[in-house]
């Protein structure tokens, strides 16, 4: 059964989409991941254009990130008034964003660009989960592991503008922050991602946030950011397509409700590991994509 | 509607402007034969709603064969289907640094985005290059217009017509007008599920001999309809209404996923 996406243009399988919607969904739920750095790349495969992918996936972002922050709101693991500042960072970097998408959309080199920033995201993003996991997988077995530090101090506290975060314990610069979340965000407009996995350790390692509010207080500004980048590419390129926007947010749901029930039963190194694999997966695909010999040279771009 | 309605009113210049070039082209034979082919196609819209996947549009008429103008036998039917022009840029790749990225690019205007053509013979057989070329029958004689001349943009036309027949959007198909009897005639034309809307005009035409005897059109209208159409005009023609009501359904989704999956 098929199903004319109406901004796409181009007639899908229904259960092709519903099943990698669901997939992602499952992985989501299971490995705590967004999910739309795999998402783009798939929808990317099955032909849908470029744009088009990266467009409608911020916008099941949106989506994703609600049902996700609600869960994390009940519980108070949100820092608004940090989630506020990476916020502005984040519209900021997101105009910028949309920018440049649009920009290299004119020129021809978008599709380029999403397959580069791709490589190079999911080659650094395998790299480091592989060497995380392998660790913690040595570690176990040496026993346990040295204590840290509670503090430390790096340049970034010297950063005028300090301000009190109250919720993660922080008095730091906001400029750090907004900086974080300006870079987050030209990444989302550009990869069609939330950038919870850039986000997240950079709000660990680079701001020393406690672990228990980062995931709600990203996904908190994830939501306004991912709106605010598609409304931006709804205005400037017309490409959020609603109806396949709709399919994977359905399946995607359901699939991450699985995901988080299979995800709680199953270890995490190990779960860790299965991920970076996929991720090497897709990053090797692009790269593949990037260097083959085309089939054919020429393309073709239409307009007015 | 309205749309439709302002096709069918444009219709009349069409034929009047098909009407003129077949009487150049017959007035210096002398005594035209008027009204020798009489054609029509099986649908006047095709509606692309949410489960199109293709369709065959038949294309039929008589010959009203004039014997003493003529002489015996029949003579040779073409048919095409034009779809609405379109601005198109080709990009060519060269391997940079081991990545093959987009480097040249050729702007072409006025390319048909939907060309279809059958004849009962070759159609080299059936007319003078100089005719074909003429009346643009053919791929490769559309005359689109690049935004430079020369040789470069050549292979870029070249590869502008190969990419669309891929894409199953021009097709060229010698032998595929059938005759019943010498005066009956009928081909189909795929129209794939990919096909562009727009308005489209089927032409026909008559030779015999090498000389073109009559021809005919018909306006064809291919449109988006039902929920898929709503949304790709909403998108187009007011993308932040668009974009905002997007964002609101992508909220409330969240929201009724979160509430729903909260009770188990």
């Amino acid at each position: 059964m098929t199903i004319y996406l109406p901004i796409a243009e181009i007639s899908v399988n229904l259960f092709v989409v519903l099943g990698m919607g669901g997939a992602i969904g499952l992985l989501s739920g299971m490995f705590g991941v967004g999910g739309g750095f795999l998402m783009t790349p798939l929808l990317i495969f099955i032909g849908i254009p470029p744009a088009v992918a990266v467009a409608t996936v911020t916008n099941q972002i949106t989506a994703a990130s609600v049902s996700g922050v609600l869960a994390h709101w009940r519980r108070g693991n949100v820092d608004f008034k940090m989630g506020f500042v990476l916020l502005v960072g984040g519209i900021v970097g997101s105009v910028i964003g949309a920018w440049i998408f649009a920009l290299l959309k004119s020129i021809g080199q978008i599709d380029l660009m999403i397959s580069l920033s791709y490589v190079l995201f999911l080659g650094t993003i395998g790299i480091l989960m592989m060497i995380e996991s392998i660790n913690t997988m040595l570690k176990s077995r040496k026993g346990a592991p040295k204590r840290k530090k509670l503090h430390q101090h790096y340049w970034i506290h010297g950063l005028p503008f300090k301000m009190r975060f109250r919720k993660s314990k922080l008095y730091i610069s906001a400029l750090m922050p907004l900086g974080i979340g300006a870079m987050v965000g030209i990444l989302s407009a550009i990869m069609g991602v939330g950038g919870g996995f850039v986000m997240v350790p950079a709000m660990i390692y680079l701001l020393g946030m406690p672990t228990s509010v980062v995931i709600g207080t990203s996904l908190f500004q994830i939501i306004f950011v991912t709106a605010n980048i598609t409304f931006l590419h709804a205005v400037s390129t017309q490409t959020v397509d609603a109806v396949l926007a709709l399919l994977l947010v359905a399946s995607s749901v359901i699939g991450a409700q699985v995901g988080t029930r299979v995800g709680s039963k199953l270890r995490g190194e190990q779960l860790r590991v299965l991920l970076a694999i996929m991720v090497f997966a897709v990053c090797l695909k692009l790269a593949f994509d990037m260097v083959a010999t085309p089939a054919d040279l020429y393309s073709l771009a239409e307009g007015g | 509607m309205g749309a439709i309605l302002h096709q069918i009113s444009r219709l009349p210049r069409v034929i009047a402007a098909l009407a003129l070039c077949v009487g150049l082209s017959i007035g210096a034979k002398g005594a035209a034969a008027q009204s020798s082919l009489i054609t029509d196609i099986s649908s006047h819209l095709i509606s692309v709603t949410s489960d199109f996947t293709g369709t065959e549009l038949l294309l039929f008429g008589a010959i009203e064969l004039d014997s003493e103008e003529v002489g015996p036998g029949t003579g040779d039917v073409l048919v095409t289907v034009r779809g609405p022009e379109r601005k198109v840029v080709v990009r060519r790749k060269e391997r940079v640094a081991g990545i093959w990225i987009n480097t040249e690019s050729v702007e072409f205007l006025k390319v048909p985005s939907f060309y279809a053509i059958a004849s009962s013979r070759p159609v080299e057989e059936i007319a003078s290059p100089e005719m074909l070329q003429r009346l643009r029958i053919g791929p490769e004689r559309l005359r689109f217009q690049p935004d430079r001349l020369g040789e470069a943009s050549e292979d870029f036309e070249a590869a502008l017509i190969r990419r669309k027949s891929q894409e199953r959007l021009y097709s060229d198909q010698d032998a595929a007008v059938y005759f019943l009897g010498n005066k009956l005639f009928r081909a189909t034309i795929d129209i794939p599920a990919n096909v562009p809307v727009g308005d489209y005009i089927a032409e026909f035409y008559l030779f015999k001999d090498g000389e073109l005897l009559s021809a005919t059109s018909s306006p064809l209208f291919i449109k988006k309809s039902g929920f898929g159409r709503m949304i790709y005009e909403v998108a187009h023609e007011h993308p932040a209404i668009y974009g905002m009501t997007a964002i609101l359904i992508a909220l409330f989704a969240g929201w009724l996923a979160s509430a729903i999956f909260r009770k188990e």
